[in-house]
C-alpha cells in the first residue's frame, strides 16, 4: 500500500527545459534553505495536530488509561503525575520543549501501573533501531530493483518480459501489506518450511542476529514499493526510448547497449529518482502494518500497541517521530532530485 | 504527484488486447466479489458467530474452509465479512468526494484567500503517513465504523481536492465560463452548470483509486485490531485474528485475504480500463 502522499513543493518531473541565466547565488543552497524552512513549519503544524488529536479525548488521558471504573483519587493522582492540570497550551509547550532535549515525557500506562521506568525516551531507542534496520535494508534493495525491473519492462514493452514484470508489479503494488505478508508466510513457512513467520526476538536482541526473520518483512515491503515504482520507471523508459535523440543515436550506428545505458536510462532516471523518493517515504507508513504482521519489535509495533493501550503520551512520541521522518525524507529526496537533475533547478526558483 | 496534463505519461500505449482483457477480468471480479459481499450472508450455512466445532479444524466435510480460532465456520464468516468491507469502503469514498469536490471547487474558482488556505490544509494532511492519520483518529475518537470512515476520508480527500482544483482552474478560464460570468450569473450557478459537468471525467477516472484506497486503509486498521471489534465478521479482522491457527488451518487467514485481494484487483483493473478509455492516464494520485 503506497500512500497517496506526494512531494508538495516539487515541480512535475517533465518540467520544460528553459534556458535561464545563472543568478549569482547558489541555487541549490537557496532551495535547501527554503525547503528546510517549510519543513520546520510543517513539523510544527504536525506537532500541534498530534497533540490536539491525543488531547481531545472524552475525559483526559488519566481517566482513559485507568479505565471507566477508576476511582476519583487514583485519577487525580495520575493527573497530577502527568501534569494534566495545566492548560493545554502550557502542556503543549512543555512537551515541545522536552523533545528538544530528547525528553518525550512519561508513559501514561507505566505511570498508572506505578512502574518507576516510565520515561518514554528510554523505551524508544530499541524499536527505532530495529525499524531503522528493517527500513534501511529495504531501501538499499529498493532502488536497484525498481530501476532494474522498470528498465527491463520498458525495454521489452509489450513483450513477454514486460508482462512477467508488469503483471505481478501491478498486483503487488495494489494490495495491503497484510495480505501480501500473509501470502508470503504461507509460501515460505507453512509450505516450504524455510523462513520463520514471526520475528521472535528477546528484548535487546538485534534483528541482525536473526537475519532469517528479516527476509519476509523486507520482501513484503519490497513487493509493494518496487511494484509501484516499476510501473513508473517503465513508463519513463518507454517515453525516453521514443525520443528523437535515442533514434538518432541508433541511426548513427551506436551499439544498442550503449544507447540504452548512455542515452535512455540516464534520462529515464530523472523522473525515476522522484518516484523512488516517494517510495522511500512510503516505508515510514508501510512499516506500521508490516511490523505488525511479523510481530517485528519496531516503532510501528510500538505505535500500534500504544494506540491499543490508549497510552496517549507514547502515541504522541511515536507519531511525532514518524511524522518528522516522513518530512525529512521528503526534503532529502527533493534535494537529491535537484542535485541529480540540473534542469529541475531552474523550475525550483 | 499533482494531477495535470504533464503527468499524462505511460500507460496510454498499452496494446489493444490487454486493454480489453484487463477491463473484462476486472469487471467479472468486481461483480463476483460485490455479489458475494452483498448476498453472502444469505448463502452462509452457519451464522457468523456460532461455534460449530474445534478451533482451527482444517477443511473437511461440512466445513470447506475449516474452522477459525474460536471454532466458527470460516466459509460462513467469509460470506458475512464482505459487507462491512464494501459498505465502509463505499461510505468513505462518498465522504471523500463530499469533502474533496467542494474544497477543490472553492479553491480553484474563488481566487480569494480561501484558495491558499484550503491548499495548505491539504499539504498538511499530505505531510503525514496515511496510516498514522488513521491511528491518531482512533486514539482521539476510539474504535468504530464512524471513525474508520471519517479518517479514511480525511486521508483521501486531498487527492480529490487537488484534481478538482486543477481542473476547475483550467475550465474557469474558458470562454463559455467567462461568458456566463459576463451574463451576470451567480457564482453558484456558474459552478453548477458550466464547471461541474466539465470536470466530471477526471473525477470519475479517479474513483477507482479512491475506492480501492478506502478499502485498503480501513482493512489495514481492522487488521491492526484498532477498527471494528470482534466478533464482527470482517475480512481484514479475520486475517489478523486467525494468525494464531495459521499452522493448523491456513485457509482461515488465506480465504479472507484472497477475497480482499480479488476485490481490490477488480476495482483497480476496472478503474485502469476506464482511465485508458478516457485516453488520459494519470500517475498515482
Amino acid at each position: 500500500m503506497l500512500g497517496t502522499q506526494s512531494a508538495p513543493g516539487l515541480p512535475p518531473p517533465a518540467a520544460p527545459e528553459t534556458a535561464r541565466p545563472e543568478t549569482g547565488r547558489h541555487p541549490v543552497a537557496g532551495f535547501l534553505a527554503r525547503r528546510l524552512a517549510t519543513g520546520i513549519v510543517t513539523l510544527l503544524v504536525a506537532s500541534v495536530l498530534i497533540f490536539l488529536a491525543t488531547n481531545i479525548l472524552p475525559g483526559n488521558a488519566a481517566q482513559v488509561v485507568l479505565g471507566r471504573n477508576a476511582t476519583g483519587p487514583a485519577v487525580h493522582k495520575l493527573e497530577a503525575e502527568l501534569g494534566l492540570g495545566r492548560p493545554v497550551a502550557v502542556r503543549y509547550l512543555a512537551w515541545l520543549g522536552g523533545m528538544t532535549h530528547g525528553d518525550f515525557g512519561q508513559s501514561a500506562v507505566a505511570r498508572a501501573e506505578g512502574r518507576p521506568d516510565a520515561a518514554i525516551s528510554a523505551t524508544l531507542g530499541s524499536p527505532l533501531a530495529d525499524s531503522a534496520i528493517l527500513a534501511g535494508l529495504t531501501a538499499i534493495l529498493l532502488v536497484p530493483l525498481t530501476l532494474l525491473f522498470g528498465a527491463l519492462a520498458g525495454l521489452y514493452a509489450r513483450r513477454k518480459t514486460d508482462w512477467l514484470i508488469s503483471g505481478p508489479a501491478l498486483i503487488a503494488s495494489g494490495l495491503p501489506e497484510f495480505v501480501t505478508g500473509s501470502a508470503l508466510i504461507y509460501v515460505f513457512f507453512t509450505w516450504l518450511h524455510v523462513l520463520p513467520p514471526v520475528a521472535l526476538l528477546s528484548p535487546g536482541q538485534s534483528p541482525l542476529s536473526q537475519p532469517r526473520a528479516l527476509v519476509l518483512p523486507i520482501l513484503t515491503l519490497l513487493a509493494v514499493a518496487v511494484g509501484a515504482g516499476v510501473r513508473q520507471v517503465r513508463a519513463g523508459m518507454i517515453e525516453v526510448l521514443d525520443q528523437d535523440y535515442v533514434r538518432f543515436a541508433r541511426l548513427n550506428g551506436i551499439g544498442e547497449g550503449r544507447v540504452i545505458l548512455r542515452y535512455a536510462l540516464r534520462n529515464a532516471l530523472a523522473p525515476s529518482v522522484q518516484i523512488i523518493a516517494q517510495n522511500l517515504q512510503y516505508l515510514v507508513g508501510g512499516i506500521i502494518v508490516v511490523e505488525s504482521v511479523f510481530a517485528y519489535p519496531g516503532i510501528g509495533t510500538y505505535l500500534v500497541n500504544a494506540v491499543a493501550a490508549r497510552d496517549v503520551t507514547e502515541v504522541q512520541a511515536a507519531a511525532i517521530i514518524l511524522a518528522a521522518l516522513y518530512i525529512v525524507i521528503n526534503i532529502v529526496a527533493d534535494l537529491i532530485v535537484v542535485l541529480l537533475v540540473p534542469r529541475l533547478r531552474t523550475a525550483m526558483s | 504527484m499533482t494531477a495535470g496534463p504533464d503527468v499524462r505519461r505511460g500507460r496510454t500505449r498499452a496494446p489493444g488486447l490487454a486493454r480489453d482483457w484487463g477491463g473484462r477480468i476486472g469487471a467479472v471480479l468486481l461483480v463476483l466479489l460485490v455479489g458475494v459481499a452483498l448476498a453472502g450472508p444469505l448463502l452462509a450455512p452457519h451464522s457468523a458467530t456460532d461455534t460449530v466445532g474445534i478451533p482451527g479444524l482444517p477443511r473437511g466435510p461440512g466445513a470447506p474452509l475449516g474452522l477459525d480460532f474460536l471454532g466458527r465456520d470460516v466459509l460462513s464468516r467469509v460470506l458475512y465479512g464482505g459487507r462491512s468491507t464494501l459498505l465502509l469502503g463505499g461510505a468513505a469514498t462518498v465522504l471523500t468526494y463530499l469533502i474533496g469536490v467542494p474544497a477543490g471547487l472553492v479553491a480553484g474558482y474563488s481566487r480569494t484567500a480561501l484558495d491558499p488556505l484550503i491548499m495548505r490544509g491539504v499539504d498538511v494532511v499530505l505531510s503525514f503517513p496515511a496510516l498514522l492519520i488513521m491511528l491518531l483518529a482512533v486514539t482521539a475518537f476510539g474504535n468504530g465504523p464512524v471513525v474508520l470512515v471519517g479518517s479514511a476520508a480525511l486521508v483521501l480527500f486531498p487527492g480529490v481536492a487537488r484534481i478538482v482544483r486543477t481542473a476547475t482552474a483550467e475550465v474557469a478560464t474558458r470562454a463559455y465560463v467567462e461568458a456566463a460570468m459576463a451574463r451576470g450569473e451567480r457564482p453558484a450557478a456558474v459552478v453548477r452548470r458550466e464547471i461541474l459537468p466539465n470536470i466530471v471525467p477526471p473525477l470519475v477516472a479517479d474513483l477507482g483509486i479512491r475506492f480501492s484506497w478506502s478499502i485498503i486503509l480501513i482493512a489495514s486498521v481492522n487488521f491492526l485490531g484498532l477498527g471494528l471489534r470482534p466478533p464482527t465478521a470482517d475480512w481484514g479482522l479475520m486475517v489478523s485474528e486467525n494468525r494464531s491457527i495459521f499452522a493448523t488451518n491456513p485457509l482461515a487467514v488465506l480465504a479472507p485475504a484472497a477475497m480482499l485481494a480479488l476485490l481490490i484487483i477488480g476495482v483497480n483493473l476496472v478503474g485502469d480500463a476506464y482511465v485508458r478509455r478516457l485516453g488520459r492516464s494519470r500517475g498515482r494520485p
